[in-house]
């Protein structure tokens, strides 16, 4: 599936859309892919200030436990507690349902620094093999 | 999240061996891992449908990295009792059991399967992958060291082709490939059979839990039996798995992996597997210092639990605690997919152990509550 166009990218293949100086953040299709079925999310209180880099929540499968990071600086002010009780959405839809987090973001322009579709999707496509 | 680092790049792939089935994995669209010096399938379609699919219908598993050891002459038995933990004077042509190869200290090796020639002359010894050259080393130092006794010890790996079929419909499926009267065929045991045309020696055995068949074949011919078993099993929903599924089905039924319940310093009575261990049969290696250990009460024992909050999952490892207090680590733990809960074994200091106590597994530094429960998680009612 390629990186949906309004999306940046992380390196730690997290995904953000933003909106004003609000974030979604969520899992791209390659890192769900890469974990196989998932089955369990922890995922930070509102209110939990983030630095960008820094693990904020925990994505496990069958196979492993792997951290998610943040992909900028910010306070989470809404979580989808849908898919901590189903997290095996994040497998049927990364992009849509299985959004993780909204946080308020210190500074929008860190956006900036993040990868844009064409990017990513090469990276993954590197990373893949 | 960042990806595992165990994803083989394409260079790494090139250094890795590979079963005659590689090309069929990928083929398949198997994502491939490098395990024990093998460029393995992990999982094809995904581990909980693979898993799934072993428990109601059945799969079909590449075992091309396992290592297949000759050993024959006169003297075989008797070399067998010396260097494996149970009873081979037990063994009828034709037939196999789970055994343990100690070391000095009463440890264990490997684990293993010995399967006694349906001829009644000499055995094979099926090895773990990961210990292959341990094992084979080891096997042929005790040969040198036993120069009293006739037997020869052949490493045939590199001419044997192995691969399963495991779950309900395994008998079924099977049957309509071979004349070979499978219902008849009691569980651990061998027969020589034509399969689909592939001459093979076909096994009652399994790592699953499940009923099924393990086939050994001329290393060339492999292929055409995988094909042959996956067209036969279509209709009834079998798939090819992954070592990911192999690994969850196996802790299901509570069967024991090297590396993880069982260790060079693990005695076989702490793993559970006092039972593989026949210390009236003579002398064998570590004999004595596994009768003491049975004599004073091992101090560990492996025990089976789940948790009983949602916090993720146990893995290998992870401490155990009661109360606060370290009392041992998990071996091996998953979300089991028949059960629908985070399970594990772990070992642990044995005056915490018994079914229906409770124990804390620490998960990113927390400690999960949990208890113990009634091992194996799961048991096929068929």
């Amino acid at each position: 599936m390629a990186a949906p166009k309004d999306l940046r990218f992380t390196k730690t293949h997290e995904w953000v859309r933003l909106d004003g100086d609000i974030a979604t953040v969520g899992l791209t299709d390659f890192a769900q892919n890469e974990l196989g079925d998932i089955t369990y999310l922890e995922l930070p209180e509102v209110g939990t200030p983030l630095t960008h880099d820094e693990p904020f929540g925990v994505v496990e499968s069958v196979k492993a436990a792997s951290d998610i990071y943040a992909p900028l600086d910010g306070e989470v002010i809404e979580r989808n507690n849908a898919a901590v009780d189903a997290p095996e959405v994040v497998n049927s839809s990364p992009y849509g349902d299985a959004w993780l987090i909204k946080v308020r973001v210190g500074d929008p322009a860190q956006v900036d620094s993040l990868m844009d579709p064409s990017t990513y999707d090469e990276f993954a496509e590197a990373a893949g093999h | 999240m960042v990806p595992e680092a165990d994803a083989p790049t394409d260079k790494t792939v090139q250094s890795l061996k590979k079963t005659p089935l590689y090309d069929r994995h990928v083929a398949l669209g198997a994502r491939i891992v490098p395990f024990a010096g093998y460029a393995m399938p992990v999982q094809y379609s995904g581990i909980l449908n693979e898993h799934r699919a072993v428990r109601t219908a059945a799969g079909l598993f590449d075992l091309g990295h396992m290592g297949q050891v000759d050993v024959s002459g006169p003297d075989a038995p008797d070399y067998l009792q010396f260097v494996t933990t149970n009873d081979v004077s037990t063994l009828e042509p034709g037939q196999a059991h789970y055994s343990l190869l100690p070391n000095e200290s009463g440890g264990v090796i490997d684990d293993i399967i010995i399967y006694r020639r349906p001829s009644g002359d000499g055995y094979m010894v099926v090895i773990n992958a990961v210990n292959h050259v341990k094992d084979v080393d080891w096997l042929l130092r005790q040969r040198e060291r036993r120069s009293d006794l006739d037997v020869t010890v052949d490493d045939i790996s590199d001419q044997t082709g192995m691969i399963a079929i495991q779950g309900p419909k395994a008998v079924d499926i099977v049957q309509s490939l071979t004349d070979a009267k499978l219902r008849e065929m009691p569980y651990f045991t061998w027969q020589h059979a034509e399969v689909a045309g592939v001459p093979a020696l076909m096994a009652r055995t399994g790592y699953t839990g499940e009923d099924g068949f393990e086939f050994y074949t001329e290393i060339d011919m492999v292929g055409e039996l995988w094909d042959a078993l996956l067209a036969a099993g279509d209709a009834e929903g079998t798939v090819p798995v992954g070592l990911g599924a192999r690994d969850t089905l196996r802790l299901e039924a509570r069967m024991p992996l090297y590396g993880n319940e069982l260790g060079e310093d693990i005695s076989p009575l702490e793993a559970g597997l006092g039972w593989a261990v026949k210390l009236d049969k003579g002398d064998f290696i570590g004999r004595d210092r596994i009768a003491a250990l049975k004599e004073q009460g091992p101090p560990r024992r492996t025990i089976g639990f789940e948790l009983v909050e949602r916090a993720g999952s146990p893995r290998p490892h992870y401490d155990v605690q009661v109360d606060g207090r370290a009392v041992g680590y998990v071996t091996s733990g998953a979300m089991s997919p028949t059960l629908g809960k985070n399970i594990g074994l772990a070992l642990v200091d044995r005056d915490v152990a018994g079914v229906g106590k409770p124990l804390e597994i620490v998960i990113r530094g927390r400690p999960v509550g949990a208890v113990q429960v009634k091992i194996p998680f799961y048991k096929r009612n068929y």
